[in-house]
């Protein structure tokens, strides 16, 4: 149907291209197996693992769903508004917070009646 | 000058008439979804981590061996269907329908093994006491959260879903472009939810699994 588009995406990104982007991810996911032998503390598990996470993520949009060679409208339409509705979904950890606090220490935190 | 600036409004993109974005319907189509698609999971991976940090008891069920080499397996058969599936997308391009129809069938025996894996271990944690609502991985054998059962099985099992409808979506794909029914965009649309589906993964595998090692 619209054969323009197509034939401008038939050269974005080669097989050679591909492969090394996958090898990549395989990397990252053995980093990230890795760090599951190390005792680390959970808070800065947790950072390590999602920021390599998020990188993976972002080879695989950019390269494998070709986002990389779409216009860069599509981006900013889809991205940041999916960034922004997930940051607004962390509001509930501050609930988290006072709830765990108040189960470790139950004395010292008043609970509302 | 009235002129020159109408004509500079009749070629942008924006000025109506035209697909701004370049891309057909159905690609912009499947965008959207795996937006909405992506805050679901988001949502379901915030819970989990929102009941983890509230319940003292979380269980660490995983040990290094077998669990965490199991869903290693798992996580790199699922990226090496990924790449098949871009294999297929760039044979889908070309035109050539046979190479496309055996890339994809690849693809989809991939995410047929990742399904059989994560059922394989399903059935071992069900064998282990692992219920929805109830676990004995609590610290000395004792009960842990049992939201832990209700999160992992919640999580895994839309994931797993997704794939099992991934892999028919491909088979029916694959057949009609094999077919010459569907067109290379429609490849190319399946295989960004493939994509997707991986890339969810992505997330799932750390958070669930390499953040609850049992040493």
């Amino acid at each position: 149907m619209s054969s323009h588009s197509s034939d401008a995406q038939q050269h974005a990104g080669s097989t050679k291209l591909f492969v090394w982007v996958w090898v990549w991810l395989v990397v990252i996911t053995g980093v990230e197996v890795y760090l599951a032998y190390e005792h680390l503390n959970p808070r800065t598990m947790l950072l390590l693992l999602i920021s390599l996470s998020v990188v993976k993520a972002g080879l695989i949009m950019s390269y494998f769903m070709h986002l990389r060679f779409e216009r860069a409208s599509l981006v900013w339409t889809l991205i940041p508004a999916v960034i922004f509705c997930i940051a607004m979904l962390t509001m509930i950890f501050a609930d988290g917070e006072r709830l765990r606090d108040a189960r470790e220490a139950p004395q010292e935190i008043a609970l509302p009646k | 000058m009235t002129d020159s600036h109408s004509d500079v409004l009749v070629e942008s993109a924006w000025s109506g008439g035209g697909s701004p974005f370049a891309i057909g319907s159905k690609k912009l189509g499947m965008w959207l979804f795996i937006a909405s698609d992506t805050l679901t999971f988001a949502a379901l991976l915030l819970t989990y981590s929102y009941s983890r940090m509230t319940n003292p008891n979380w269980p660490k069920p995983f040990p290094i061996v077998p669990a965490i080499v199991f869903s290693t397996i798992m996580t790199i058969v699922l990226l090496g269907s990924s790449l098949t599936m871009v294999m297929g997308v760039a044979a889908a391009h070309r035109g050539n329908r046979a190479s496309t129809v055996k890339w994809m069938l690849a693809t989809m025996l991939g995410g047929a093994i990742f399904c059989g894996l994560h059922f394989t271990e399903w059935m071992h944690l069900i064998a282990e006491e692992l219920r929805p609502f109830s676990n004995k991985f609590g610290p000395g054998g004792t009960a842990g959260a049992p939201l832990f059962g209700a999160t992992f099985f919640g999580i895994t099992g839309l994931h797993m879903t997704h794939v099992a409808i991934g892999v028919i979506y491909l088979g029916i794909v694959a057949t009609g472009f094999g077919r010459g029914k569907f067109s290379s965009e429609d490849v190319e649309v399946s295989g960004l939810y493939w994509h997707f589906v991986d890339l969810v993964w992505m997330f799932v595998f750390p958070m669930i699994y390499l953040m609850s090692v049992k040493y």
